[in-house]
Order: C-alpha cells, then structure tokens, then sequence
C-alpha cells in the first residue's frame, strides 16, 4: 500500500483473532473439532469392537477397564457412545444440509420476487410453524417407514421451512441497501443478483441458525431412535442406546447416563459454535 | 446550451409514477416531461418527497417493481416504460447507469472492488478477463483513485465515504454508458468532498460526451453544474429552463422561495429564510394547486385548477397562475 498506516491484510486475520480469544467460541470449536473426529476415525479412538458381545462381562460398572461400562450383552459402552458419534455427526449434518440448501434457495427467491410466490410461501409456514415440528417430523416417518433415510427426507420437509423464513426475512431487509438496487439498475441478471450479492450477505444468520439446527438435529434424531423409529438397534446410536439402558435406569445408570452426556456436550458446542460465527461473519458497512 | 440545441438522447414525456399503500393510490410523479442531450447536464431539484429520486428509478425500470409507470420514457426512440426486463437490462447499465446517495450502502460489502467493476464489464461487454482488469484499473484511475491497481482487491469497508462513492462512479461508467441518472450522489458526503465528486461527474461527463441527470436538493449545487434544470414539488415540475436563467429571474413563487432559503452573504445570526409550511403528502394533495396552501402569491385561480406546465419563453416553462414578474416587468 503506499499508505503506511494503513494495513489491509491485518483486517480479517484481527477479526479471527478477536474471535478466538472468547473462550466460548473457542471450546465450542474443540468440541466439534473433536467430535468430527471421534466421527470420522472412531475404531482409533474406541477400546472395543463396538458390537463385541461378551456374556461374562454383562452390565459392568465402569471400571478402569470399561471406564463407561458394559451393556446388557458385555459390549463397551465407551466403544459404543464412540462409534455412535459416525450416526449422530451424519445426524447433525444430512438432517440439516438438504433443509438448508432448499430453504436458502426458496427463501432467497421469495425474498426477492415477492408477489403471488410469498403470499403462498407466507401460507405455507403459517401451516408448518403451527404444528410441533416433532410431530410432523413422526408423521412424515410414519408415512415412510422407520430408518435413518426416511428420517432424514422427514426432517427435510418439515425443516426447509424455517431456513426459507430466515432467508426471505434478511434478503428484504438487504434489497434495502442500495447495492441491490444498484445490481438492477448495472442491468445484471435476476440471478446474479440473487445469488452473487444478495445471498451472501443475507447468509450469516442462516449459518448461525445452522449450528443450532445442527443440535436440535441430533436431538431430534436421537429422540426418533430412542422412539424406535430413527436408526435400529444393534446399531450403536445415541437415541438408541439411552433407550437400551432405560430399563435399568436404577441399577445400571451408566447406559442412559453416557450416550446422554454426549448429547449435551455435542449440542452445547455447535451452540457454542454457533454463537462465535455470529461475530466472525457478520459483514462490515 | 439550451436543451433545444442538441437532439435529446433521453425524452420523458407526461411520466406518472403511482404507488399504492394499503389500497390508496400515493401518486409520487405526475405528468413529468423533459429531455436530456448528449453532454447535457439536467439539474432536477426540489424538497425531499418532491418526486425527483422516484423520477429517476422509473426511468431505470426500478421504480416499476413496486408501483404503476405510465407515460412514455424515450431513449433514442425506444419506450423503457413498456420494455420487457430482458431487453431493458441491456441498456441498463450498458447506455444509462446510475449512481445512489449513499455510498456506504451501494457497495456489496462482501466483494472487492475489482470484482464489482469488472462485474459490469463482464454484464456488458466482450472483453477478456485480463481486458477487464485493465479497464478496471484504467477506471480507477479516472475517478482518482491512487494506486489503482494494488486497490482492485480491497473491500468496500477499507475505503472512506468519498472514496466508496469515486468507485461507484467508476462501476457505473466502466460500459461506457451514454447518459448517468445521479440520485443525490454528493448529500451524504462533506462539503470539501462534495465539490471533488462534482467536479469528477462533470469532468468525465464532458470527456465521454455523457448526458447527465442530477437530483439534488441543493441549488447552490445546481447553478455550479446544470445547464437546465427542472424544479420539482409534490411530484410535478414546476419550473423548468436553462439554469442561469431560472436562477437569475425564476417565475414560480416555489422557486423564488428555495432561493431565499439559499445562506448567502448574510450577516450573523440573521434568522435564516424558510417556506411556511410543509409540502403536503401524497395522500391529501389539494384539488388546486399543490403550492397554494405555502404560497405568497396565491389567487383564487389555484386554489380552484391546477395550472399546467405552459411555454412562457422559448426556453423556459412554468406552472403557475400567477408568477413572478421579471425584472423587466413583464409577467411571465
């Protein structure tokens, strides 16, 4: 630069630096840091063959050996709550990413065609958002059958909804700054405008809400799992397996208590997670 | 100078412009007629709401996305009112460009600069993505910008408000366009930086031998730069002609008030002059004529008819029942 005060460069790095040095973003990065690779390499990580099963050691407290117990079939607990982490991480991300894509598409559409498109779209999430999304959610399986897929195109249909409404309601608010303007009047096409000026900056809450999605997801799929309709035993799931332990809540705590556990911690960090991007990616004036 | 001389590049003629909220008709432009030549600078001026920004975007097609356009805007002899946006958005930017009043927000603030010119080029032209750099720093540099080729990666955000606004003008000329439509491109800016964007707009202006239409509410700002200029209030022209002559002698009492209302040579703490009253709003303009209810020269000829826009000399065109009389006595 021929400024020398003036440093560029040093902007967006400060901005991440700024970002990480809230504790609360940074451990929530760790969380899913950490999580993502429980999911991806979990035999490097689990003592166990998830699905070995050994009568000699059944319903174990945890013991140095078995630091999370055993189930009622001797398989590790810990082995199972690790390779549970691949199901519930898929979870997270294919309950939410097809939701997303549509929703944003729609949203960003609506948001800038208005007309007869929103008066219908408007129709539409009135008629979702009044009903809990769970049961639709169970409706839809019920309709489709039980199973990882199905519940995944159920949460789908119900889930574009509130992604759409997210998008819609920012691309208004951001056809109000005169670059939107600017783009017609420069004769771009509707899609460049759309898709090149309007969605990216319209994004960030949808991203912020994506993480928070992304834990509501898991939940969600783990209480459809705990319910019988989401993933199917022997498959290692957390909904699945605090469901095989509910039996024994008094007498062997530790097989509801574990998968439990990772739920919160999953959750609190794409919470976390969520919250720190909110900062990082809001664009300057 | 006169806007006689010149074939027009861009005629308007009885352009309304409606819109509509909550089913009542808020008519923003009625009747508005002009024309732009080629290096022609129109000064369209009045208070804010008069109109002369929704002139502007019903001209660009912006306008028409919220509300009814009628009437005719000819450009080089073909109606923009009626033309389908596939065929508008290739004039659009390409012959007509324009720039906003605030340039903080007319940036996408998401892409650099360099980006956000070559963009038009690309929208517009044939040239090579090298070919598009190239212009793109060549424009840069035309706006004054310094050290234009190290800028093209920059972000909206790293440059000053006047800065922002030399690479908007920069985006909205990179096609070559033959007419720019300037909605207030200097109100946001101080008052030193005002007169270098002017003074920028009415330089290339010459050099691209580019038509310019320049909404502003400042008439110390008009009689620096137009040649014509019309003068808005309520949605309609009431005044129109060569600057210096509508400056020098204006007819309309709405004129003659926005000069008094001019700061000019006073002495200290004199009270500063202002129309009585407010414009009316759209939705309960009078049955006469919308100035009456301010105006000093009122008859009882404007509270009944509105006058209409009528020849008064070869050049020049008012809107009133009874106008100022000009220096040499004559009424107008």
């Amino acid at each position: 630069m021929s400024d020398a005060t003036y440093n560029p460069v040093a902007q967006n790095p400060s901005k991440w630096r700024q970002a990480l040095r809230k504790p609360g973003f940074v451990a929530g990065l760790m969380i899913i840091g950490f999580s993502i690779l429980l999911a991806v390499f979990p035999g490097a990580f689990a003592p166990y063959d998830p699905n070995a099963i050994d009568y000699l050691a059944v319903r174990q407290p945890p013991s140095w050996a078995h630091p999370f117990g055993t189930d009622l079939l001797g398989r590790d607990s810990l082995s199972r709550v690790i390779w549970a982490y691949q199901v519930n991480m898929q979870m997270a991300v294919f309950a939410t990413v097809f939701a997303l894509l549509i929703g944003v598409v729609i949203g960003a559409l609506v948001g800038y065609y208005r007309g007869i498109a929103d008066l219908i779209f408007g129709r539409v999430v009135d008629a979702v958002i009044t009903f809990p999304f769970l049961v639709l959610v169970i409706a839809v399986v019920a309709v489709l059958g039980p199973g990882l897929i199905n519940m995944y195109i159920a949460i789908t249909v119900v889930g574009w909804v509130y992604y759409a409404r997210l998008m819609r309601a920012e691309v208004i608010a951001q056809m109000g700054n005169d670059y939107a303007a600017a783009g017609i009047v420069m004769g771009y096409s509707d899609r460049r405008i759309i898709f090149r000026h309007l969605l990216p900056n319209a994004i960030t809450p949808v991203i912020v809400y994506w993480m928070t999605d992304m834990a509501l997801a898991i939940l969600l799929g783990s209480s459809l799992g705990y319910l019988g309709l989401g993933a199917q035993p022997p498959q290692a799931e957390w909904g699945v397996l605090i469901a095989e332990g509910r039996n024994f809540i008094s007498t062997a705590w530790w097989l509801s208590l574990m998968p439990g556990i990772a739920i919160v911690l999953t959750g609190l960090g794409f919470s976390l997670l969520g919250d720190g991007l909110a900062d990082l990616l809001r664009p300057r004036g | 100078m006169g806007m006689n001389n010149k074939t027009p590049i861009l005629e308007i003629e009885a352009l309304n412009t409606t819109f509509y909220r909550n089913g009542q008709a808020l008519p923003a432009v009625r009747e508005v007629s002009f024309s732009v030549a080629r290096g022609e600078v129109l000064g369209l001026v009045g208070e804010s709401g008069s109109g002369k920004s929704v002139t502007l975007r019903s001209i660009m097609g912006l306008a028409r996305r919220y509300g009814d356009v009628s009437g005719q805007v000819r450009w080089q002899g073909r109606d923009l009112v009626p033309m389908p946006d596939r065929e508008l958005r290739l004039i659009q930017g390409r012959e007509i460009a324009m720039i906003f009043q605030e340039p903080m927000t007319s940036l996408n603030p998401l892409l650099t600069i360099g980006l956000q010119i070559e963009e038009n080029l690309l929208a517009h032209t044939n040239l090579s993505r090298a070919a598009r750099r190239d212009r793109a720093i060549e424009m840069l540099d035309l706006v004054g910008i310094p050290s234009a080729a190290q800028r093209l990666k920059d972000y909206p955000h790293q440059f000053s408000g006047g800065m922002r606004q030399r690479v908007m003008i920069a985006i909205a000329l990179a096609a070559n366009p033959k007419l720019l439509l300037a909605d207030e491109p200097t109100t946001a800016l101080d008052v030193t930086i005002q007169a270098q964007i002017l003074d920028l707009i009415l330089r290339l202006a010459e050099e691209m031998e580019m038509g310019v239409v320049l909404v502003t509410h400042d008439l110390g700002v008009v009689a620096q730069t137009c040649d014509n200029v019309s003068v808005m209030y309520a949605g309609r022209i009431v005044e129109q002609g060569p600057v210096r002559n509508v400056l020098r002698e204006p007819r309309h009492p709405y004129t003659v008030g926005l000069m008094r209302s001019v700061p000019e040579n006073l002495p200290p703490r004199t009270p500063l002059y202002s129309i009585q009253g407010v414009p009316p709003s759209l939705d309960t303009l009078p049955s006469g004529c919308a100035f009456a209810p301010r105006c000093s020269a009122c008859v009882e000829a404007c509270v009944q008819g509105r006058p209409d826009l009528s020849r008064v000399t070869d050049t020049r065109h008012v809107a009133c029942f009874n106008p100022v009389i000009d220096a040499k006595g004559n009424a107008a």
